[in-house]
């Protein structure tokens, strides 16, 4: 397909998408008033309301809405491809993915039968007025929640990368040196070191790295309210007192009255419904982000987030482009019935133990419950999705996992191998650290300086090289081990890792 | 050459003979002066107290005077490049009342020994208790270093500081005017109960619905303290005026200050916080004091409400009345470092209004110190670590609840352990035992001079720079603290220490 009918196929695809949006009646409501204006003459209206939208501000947001859209529109690869193709190009992956999503919604709906507790029930009156009081401290609720478990942990859906083979692919007889050693056996192109290095130019040594020295004055990046600009000064770092801004502007998050309604709206669902999954955030909040040092504070923020999160049904639209297909659930007695099938939960997301840590860092940097949840939701559609679902793509966990552990087996080959002979498998803990993409290892500031650069490059990749970094710098104390506990041990502390150097060191100072 | 080694090494056991003999008919304490001698022969260390306390090693092959009756002492080689004046000691005999952490930092300090019981000492670090009792007994030398001021209650019991910040400000007022009276504006208004009583009744009645919060002015770690808001929980403290002068002496009601609640104070999600801050003060008259880059922000461990003023829990936020909260989790940690806090507002606040705040926290530190400068017995022995807590408001502006004398040195965790061994660590360092300081730094590992008889500039104030307007205070709290960076970089390691 030649790149005109792909730009043009591209083009009216966005067109769609903001056709109707709350951004296009915007601007159509401003080229209608400007009207008014002077200087608009009738001879040159086109021209004359093209650069009143230009001085005005309004192009620079059309450009940041075309520009997010262009971030998580992946390319059409083929005018007659089906659209599972856009969610996920390898049959086998999508197989996977299909038994995987089959087992957790097992696990769901026994824990729902097993304990006698719906998946969804209308709050009664009283408990709704309670629940609003209550909304700024659900923390202090203590609910009795002994007898739920997380759905799964990390740990199971790493079992379920490490089986995962590509039927086409026969590697017994791959007696080269370019077997394996790792637990991921899926031959997908990972990159080395001299590709990352050209990808990553911004971080070389020679260049200076932000996030430790604030500004005095405002950035210009930030005056000028352009995405791109933004994404691509990120790469070298934020500084704390505009981070916020600058994400913001990265991910074309607003706060407008729109969102706000919405946020007001999701809120108000959660007061009517209680969902079982409303039990596994809790659980997952009290178990993880309550106990941490640095978010405990957060615990309230973190319901009122992810409980509005599971009711949101704007999230569905990126199982367009995500491998995984949202659970669905039949109203009792008409399994099967496609008309009496509704999506559990409501956004399709099943959270998993760990899931509260994506949101926990954010609360540093946003104030306001609605901004926040913004924010959030834009980092899941655009990332962290990928980071639990079986998928191809390089942001996708197997990539990541696979980028990990070939770095290690190239330029570490002594450590992994020894590592293998104790029995124990680089990834098996480095995994943790990756799905969460670091939230709760790092210290917060380092975890967001790791982050400017998830949205400065808009990939997980440097998550994977971090992983790798970690074990390079730990190296020697990892050679002396002698169990998988010990090698545990030795990694289990990485709240004094500064991580620019690290990755810094690691893509540039190595040798080749 | 062997018959020089023959003779030096007879030489130094008959120069430890003698001092032996010395030592043990020598009744008063004896200086003796141990130096690091550069280059010529390894010092050695004190290897036991009692080894010390008989015959301190001698190194220097110079002959040593007589030290007999002496207590100006025996003076080893100068090791060059030192003020002639500064002695600096490589063996120091300390003394410590407390069990905690300041006990591990003291036993791993290289050359520094424990003495037990009534040993002779050149360190102390006491408790107030030990103070009150034995300080105005002690003779101490010249080199001899303790760690508190006589009467450092004028700055650590709550009565005596609100009237020891109120005279100050009053004369601020008198002598240069208003605005610079209002820089002290930074404590809620209080007043000493029973004594102020009728004020405090007059006050009272002026913000009706306001809530007061009790506090005994001599304990510590949140006992005894309550929040009122009806005269009627306080009547016990009523100022009865048929008391006579002794019955007022032996009065049956505790001294209490009665301080305005401050009603909106800065929530993180809903809890709140104090912060606690260290000062080292090495001098009164003149004013020499440090900063630390390290402290905490102790949250408390339920929501802030103004509706529960019974639940102690949730208004206090000492660590020690957290520890006793029904739901508290030792897990749970109720700190964050200043580092943390520091990032956390400036994220939310931006940079401008966070260094505006701790300007102010400065201001705090200086003035309180200001206003009992002249009732403080400056005493060139002693030196004290302050703890300060501060309460910040909405608006973001701080509030100075009190100074404590003994700060906490219990660790809560090992992060918080960590961090104690460095405070602790780098105070022994500013009060220089070993002599190792010239005394004109404006950094101490993780100590920022904060005000040396005036304020302390991050610039260095020379010709060039002197017309200009733009200095900026030498204070870095919740900034990085790479101590050991810097101390490696200013200090010659101890005598004995290979360099790393």
């Amino acid at each position: 397909m030649d790149e005109g009918t792909e730009l043009s196929l591209t083009i009216a695809h966005i067109v769609r998408r903001l056709k109707g949006s709350h951004l296009h009646s915007q601007i159509e409501r401003q080229a209608k008033e400007c009207l008014h204006q002077p200087e608009i003459k009738l001879e040159s209206l086109r021209e004359d309301v093209r650069s009143f939208l230009k001085t005005s501000g309004w192009e620079k947001k059309l450009q940041n809405a075309v520009y997010r859209e262009l971030h998580v529109q992946l390319p059409p690869s083929h005018p007659a491809a089906p659209p599972e193709h856009l969610k996920e190009p390898l049959a086998y992956m999508r197989k996977a993915q299909a038994n995987w999503e089959k087992r957790v919604l097992k696990s769901l709906n026994s824990m729902s039968t097993e304990l006698g507790v719906p998946l969804a029930r209308m709050r009664p009156a009283v408990e709704q007025k309670e629940l609003t009081n209550k909304w700024n401290e659900m923390g202090t609720d203590e609910p009795d929640l002994s007898r739920f478990r997380p759905v799964y942990a990390p740990k199971d859906f790493l079992e379920v990368l490490i089986s995962l083979r590509n039927p086409n692919h026969d590697s017994s007889e791959d007696l080269s040196t370019r077997s394996h050693w790792g637990l991921i056996q899926v031959p997908l192109n990972v990159r080395d070191i001299p590709q990352l290095r050209q990808t990553y130019s911004e971080l070389n040594l020679t260049m200076g790295q932000l996030g430790i020295d604030d500004h005095a004055h405002i950035h210009p990046v930030v005056a000028d309210q352009d995405s791109a600009a933004a994404q691509q000064y990120s790469r070298q770092g934020c500084p704390t007192g505009l981070r916020a801004d600058l994400w913001a502007l990265i991910l074309n998050s607003t706060n407008h009255p729109p969102d706000v309604m919405h946020y007001e709206q999701l809120k108000a669902g959660v007061i009517q419904h209680d969902l079982l999954v409303d039990n596994l955030i809790y659980k997952d909040v009290k178990l993880t982000a309550s106990n941490d040092d640095y978010y405990f504070v957060f615990e309230d923020f973190l319901y009122q987030v992810l409980l509005c999160f599971s009711r949101d049904t704007a999230v569905l639209e990126h199982f367009k482009y995500n491998s995984a297909t949202p659970p669905k659930s039949y109203i009792q007695g008409k399994v099967g019935d496609e008309e009496c099938a509704v999506v559990y939960p409501p956004n399709g997301v099943i959270p998993f133990h760990g899931f509260s840590m994506y949101v926990a860092p954010l609360c540093f940097l946003y104030n306001e419950p609605s901004k926040l949840y913004s924010v959030f939701r834009e980092m899941y559609v655009r990332y962290f999705f990928r980071l639990h679902s079986i998928s191809s793509s390089p942001s996708g966990i197997v990539y990541l996992c696979l980028q990990f552990e070939w770095l290690l087996q190239t330029h570490l080959p002594q450590l992994f191998y020894h590592l293998r002979q104790i029995g124990a498998q680089p990834l098996r803990i480095a995994f943790k650290w990756m799905v969460r993409a670091f939230s709760g290892y790092l210290s917060t500031d380092q975890l967001l300086l790791l982050w400017d650069r998830i949205l400065g490059y808009d990939s997980l990749e440097i998550v994977a090289v971090l992983a790798a970094a970690v074990f390079a710098f730990r190296a020697e104390n990892l050679m002396e081990v002698m169990s998988l506990a010990s090698a545990e041990a030795v990694l289990a502390d990485l709240s004094t890792l500064k991580v620019m150097p690290l990755i810094q060191i690691f893509l540039f100072a190595t040798a080749i | 050459m062997p018959s020089i080694w023959t003779f030096l090494k007879s030489r130094l056991a008959s120069m430890k003979k003698s001092l032996k003999r010395t030592w043990l008919t020598q009744k008063r304490k004896t200086t003796v002066t141990q130096l690091s001698i550069s280059g010529k022969l390894a010092e050695k260390q004190c290897p036991a107290a009692d080894t010390c306390s008989s015959a301190p090693p001698s190194s220097s092959l110079e002959p040593t005077p007589e030290t007999r009756g002496k207590t100006s002492g025996y003076k080893g080689s100068y090791d060059c490049g030192k003020n002639e004046e500064r002695e600096g000691r490589s063996c120091v005999r300390y003394k410590c009342g407390l069990l905690n952490t300041i006990q591990d930092v003291l036993r791993q300090r290289p050359g520094w020994v424990e003495v037990k019981d009534d040993g002779e000492w050149d360190f102390n670090w006491c408790d107030v208790g030990w103070l009150r009792e034995n300080f105005d007994h002690s003779y101490m030398e010249e080199h001899v270093r303790i760690n508190h001021f006589r009467n450092h209650y004028e700055l650590t019991r709550k009565n005596l500081m609100v009237k020891n910040l109120k005279r100050y400000r009053k004369n601020l007022e008198r002598d240069i005017g208003h605005m610079e009276a209002s820089k002290c504006d930074f404590f809620p208004c209080t007043f000493a109960l029973p004594s102020e009583y009728h004020l405090f009744v007059e006050e009272f009645k002026r913000s009706p619905g306001s809530t007061w919060i009790m506090k005994p002015v001599a304990k510590s770690q949140g006992k005894g303290i309550f929040l009122f808001r009806k005269l009627k929980d306080i009547m016990d403290w009523k100022k009865d005026g048929t008391r006579s002068e002794e019955q007022k002496d032996a009065a049956q009601v505790e001294s209490y200050v009665a301080q305005r609640y401050i009603e909106n104070p800065y929530l993180i999600n809903g809890r709140k916080f104090d912060l606690r801050v260290y000062v080292l003060v090495t001098s009164y008259v003149p004013l020499k004091a440090w900063l630390y880059r390290d402290g905490f922000a102790r949250f408390s461990s339920t929501r802030f409400s103004l509706s529960s003023i019974d639940d102690k829990y949730m208004h206090l936020t000492n660590v020690a009345v957290q520890k006793t909260a029904p739901d508290y989790d030792p897990e749970k940690g109720c700190k964050w470092q200043m580092q943390q806090l520091r990032r956390y507002l400036t994220a939310k606040h931006g940079r401008e209004m966070v260094e505006t705040l701790f300007n102010e926290m400065d201001n705090i530190f200086v003035r309180s110190l200001q206003s009992v400068q002249k009732v403080i017995i400056n005493d060139k022995h002693c030196f004290e670590l302050y703890g300060y807590d501060i309460l910040l408001d909405q608006n973001l502006k701080p509030w100075l609840i009190e100074v404590n004398a003994s700060p906490s040195h219990t660790p809560s965790s090992q992060e918080d352990y960590e961090m104690k061994c460095r405070l602790l660590e780098d105070t022994l360092n500013v009060v220089d035992m070993e002599g190792r300081l010239t005394g004109k730094e404006k950094r101490v590992g993780g100590y920022d001079l904060m005000w040396n008889d005036g304020p302390v500039y991050r610039e260095d104030v020379n010709l060039e720079t002197f017309g200009s307007s733009c200095f900026t205070a030498n204070t870095h709290l919740g900034c990085v603290n790479d101590r050991e960076k810097q101390l490696r970089r200013l200090l010659k390691p101890f005598p004995g220490q290979k360099r790393m």
